[in-house]
């Protein structure tokens, strides 16, 4: 045998997580749930939320007398991007249709003086809908240009561009990796511990000269190694298949990653430290976890939740994680621009790993 | 050589609850270097509580360890590179093979054997590349025991080794246990095998309620109860009634006379020639009828009776 084979045979840490990698790998359920289940998840939420052109705008007319001639106006014309659907509903129909959402906007008809006066509209909608505002431009556009408006700002052609950035895919992907992260080191490490400890595998462990930092350190360290793969395959995907792109620097977003995996494979060891059954350690892992499912932008802002919360918030890593990411990835932030949130991230991992180091339960 | 593997005095560990279980009280224990002793005694003596506190996996609540002259409380990475453990109830990683495991455990010491050397020790080279998962108890608990092995240590603990073995898979490992004493090295054993006590041990303490109640060699101890054989008889209902534990103890050179269940006696004696016949012509007289009689020598089992007037294993002695 070659000397180094010899003394990479001799290398507790290496064989540690090389024990690590083998189990790993030679169970390939655990395979799925790695690397499977954020990709499905990615896809379910990309074809939930994939930016669609704008659909049909429904509108009703009050019958009327001129009902039937302002519908035919407003159906004639039409351009590639914006499809009226026009319908005639008696009042209390149309006004019930618009309470539901059935329809976006309700056309009321009159005419001014005593009946022979000119034909006027009121548009009744809902303001907070989108589509509602959207229909009541449209539709008053369309009732101006048919009633003689003339416009004079000489517009050229539209340009339109779906360019990615923006999207809700590109904001949802930093958050899916932070919340993939969160639930690979959370579980990655915690799981497997407490599994060690049932099946007195610590105990056996201990029973040898085996260094207890080295043990820890390996299970951190299988932690980054099984990360990369699970996060190369989500970047990918989603580029592939969204084409979610990384606008900033490469090289900060795989420090974060890395920064991530760390802190959450620290605080997953420290919730496993004492923990003696997997119902006790799940448990554990699901009341950590559920606050920042919730509170920490993996799905929207956390900027929604009344301002009062935000600097508890901002405290959670997930948060931390989260917002370097988005910084990082969507608008090229600097290093120093994250300095905030990488302190965050450091501070709770390091003080994990620590607390988990001085109460770790080895039988 | 008189020198010492393990020391123990006054040794007691009681676990915390409501009441407090003790499980060992004032035990006190000497292990020469070079032998293979064993702790003899039922489930709940406290055997696995007294090993693991030897071991340094459990403080003790009193007294005082001395494992190969050095102390737990501050040579305890001298002494584990030393030692070699097996645990009662470990599962090794299931998805690591035979060899890997062994390199694994060898990684930990700084001194060794080579894994390949501790795999071939343990008959297990055919078994190298095979999953932990996929071998049988025997072939299990003899990894067990090279992982224990490939540290190269001078003393060796196997608690309950041959536990839920089969009779071939326990006689493998006790060439191993044999082959290691051989080398002149220390095992420490727990076993509530009376015959493996006695095959494998040079000297044993027989164990009940987190005390030693007796100690020697297994010879001594079967001799110091001054009866080499065990009579095993039941009777049907006989036409006198059946004979009393009294008549029995008397009968010549009868030292005790037990009665397991009813109509289910067991006589030990001195010498068979005197006490058999004695033995039959009384069921002669009695008009009993004699359902079944053996005879064997006495054993460990005998001495543990003889102590506690209990057998070591309620369900052994049923089927005995």
């Amino acid at each position: 045998m070659s000397p180094l084979r010899q003394r990479l045979r001799r290398s507790p840490l290496l064989q540690l997580w090389l024990a690590r990698f083998r189990e790993l790998y030679r169970d390939p359920s655990a395979i799925f749930w790695i690397y499977g289940f954020p990709i499905l998840m990615v896809v379910a939420l990309g074809i939930a939320f994939r930016s669609q052109p704008v659909e049909t705008i429904r509108v009703d007319v009050i019958a009327h007398a001129d009902a039937a001639e302002t519908a035919r106006l407003l159906g004639r014309r039409s351009d590639a991007h914006l499809r009226l659907q026009v319908a005639v509903h008696p009042a209390e129909l149309a006004r019930r249709r618009l309470r539901t959402g059935k329809t976006d906007l309700v056309i009321e008809l009159s005419r001014a003086g005593s009946g022979g006066g000119a034909l006027r509209y009121r548009f009744s909608f809902d303001e907070s809908r989108p589509e509602g505002r959207l229909a009541r431009a449209a539709v008053n556009d369309r009732l101006q240009a048919a009633s003689g408006r003339r416009d004079t700002a000489q517009v050229l052609p539209d340009r339109r561009t779906t360019e990615s950035g923006g999207r809700y895919i590109d904001f949802l992907v930093p958050g899916l990796l932070g919340m993939s992260l969160m639930g690979g080191g959370m579980w990655g490490v915690g799981y497997v511990i407490v599994d060690m400890r049932i099946r007195k595998l610590l105990r056996r462990f201990l029973a040898t000269p085996m260094r207890r930092r080295h043990f820890l350190s390996a299970i951190m360290l299988s932690r980054l190694v099984f990360m990369l793969p699970e996060i190369l395959v989500l970047l990918l995907f989603a580029y592939f298949a969204f084409g979610v792109v990384i606008y900033g620097s490469l090289l900060t977003v795989t420090g974060l990653i890395l920064l991530g995996a760390f802190t959450f494979a620290g605080i997953g060891l420290l919730v496993a430290s004492r923990a003696r059954t997997i119902e006790a350690v799940s448990g554990l892992l699901n009341l950590v976890m559920m606050p920042m499912w919730i509170l920490s932008g993996i799905f929207f802002s956390w900027e929604r939740f009344p301002e009062a919360f935000h600097p508890v918030i901002q405290a959670l890593p997930l948060t931390a994680l989260n917002d370097a990411l988005r910084a990082a990835m969507l608008e090229g932030a600097s290093t120093g621009a994250l300095l905030l949130p990488v302190a965050i991230l450091a501070a709770w991992g390091s003080v994990s790993f620590a607390l988990a180091l001085r109460f770790f339960r080895w039988s | 050589m008189d020198t010492l593997a393990i020391r123990c005095t006054g040794l007691e560990v009681r676990y915390p609850g409501r009441p407090p279980v003790v499980a060992v009280r004032g035990l006190d224990l000497a292990v020469r270097q070079g032998e293979c002793f064993g702790l003899l005694g039922p489930n709940g003596a406290g055997k696995t509580s007294t090993i693991e506190v030897l071991e340094g996996l459990l403080a003790p609540t009193a007294g005082a360890v001395e494992v190969l002259g050095l102390g737990w409380s501050r040579d305890a990475t001298r002494i584990r590179e030393r030692i070699g453990i097996s645990l009662q109830e470990t599962k090794l990683p299931e998805k690591l093979t035979v060899l890997e495991t062994l390199i694994l455990f060898r990684s930990f010491y700084r001194g060794g054997i080579e894994p390949e050397q501790a795999m071939q020790r343990v008959s297990l080279e055919e078994k190298s590349g095979a999953w932990v998962g996929k071998l049988s108890g025997g072939q299990r608990q003899r990894l067990a025991v090279a992982c224990a092995l490939v540290g190269d240590p001078e003393l060796l603990f196997l608690d309950e080794p041959t536990t839920g073995l089969d009779p071939q898979a326990r006689r493998q490992l006790w060439e191993i246990i044999r082959g290691f004493r051989e080398q002149g090295r220390t095992v420490l054993l727990t076993t509530h095998y009376m015959d493996e006590a006695e095959r494998l041990c040079d000297r044993v303490a027989v164990v009940d309620r987190g005390q030693v109640i007796a100690s020697g060699s297994p010879r001594d101890l079967i001799g110091g109860l001054g009866c080499d054989h065990v009579i095993e008889f039941s009777l049907g209902a006989g036409a006198n009634g059946v004979p009393s534990l009294a008549q029995l103890g008397a009968l010549p050179s009868a030292r005790s006379a037990r009665e397991e269940e009813p109509g289910r006696f067991s006589l030990a004696v001195g010498e068979l020639h005197l006490a058999l016949p004695a033995l039959l012509a009384q069921l002669r007289e009695a008009a009993c009828e004699l359902e079944s009689l053996s005879t064997r020598p006495a054993t460990l089992e005998d001495v543990f009776v003889k102590l506690t007037g209990r057998h070591l294993r309620d369900d052994e002695a049923r089927s005995a």
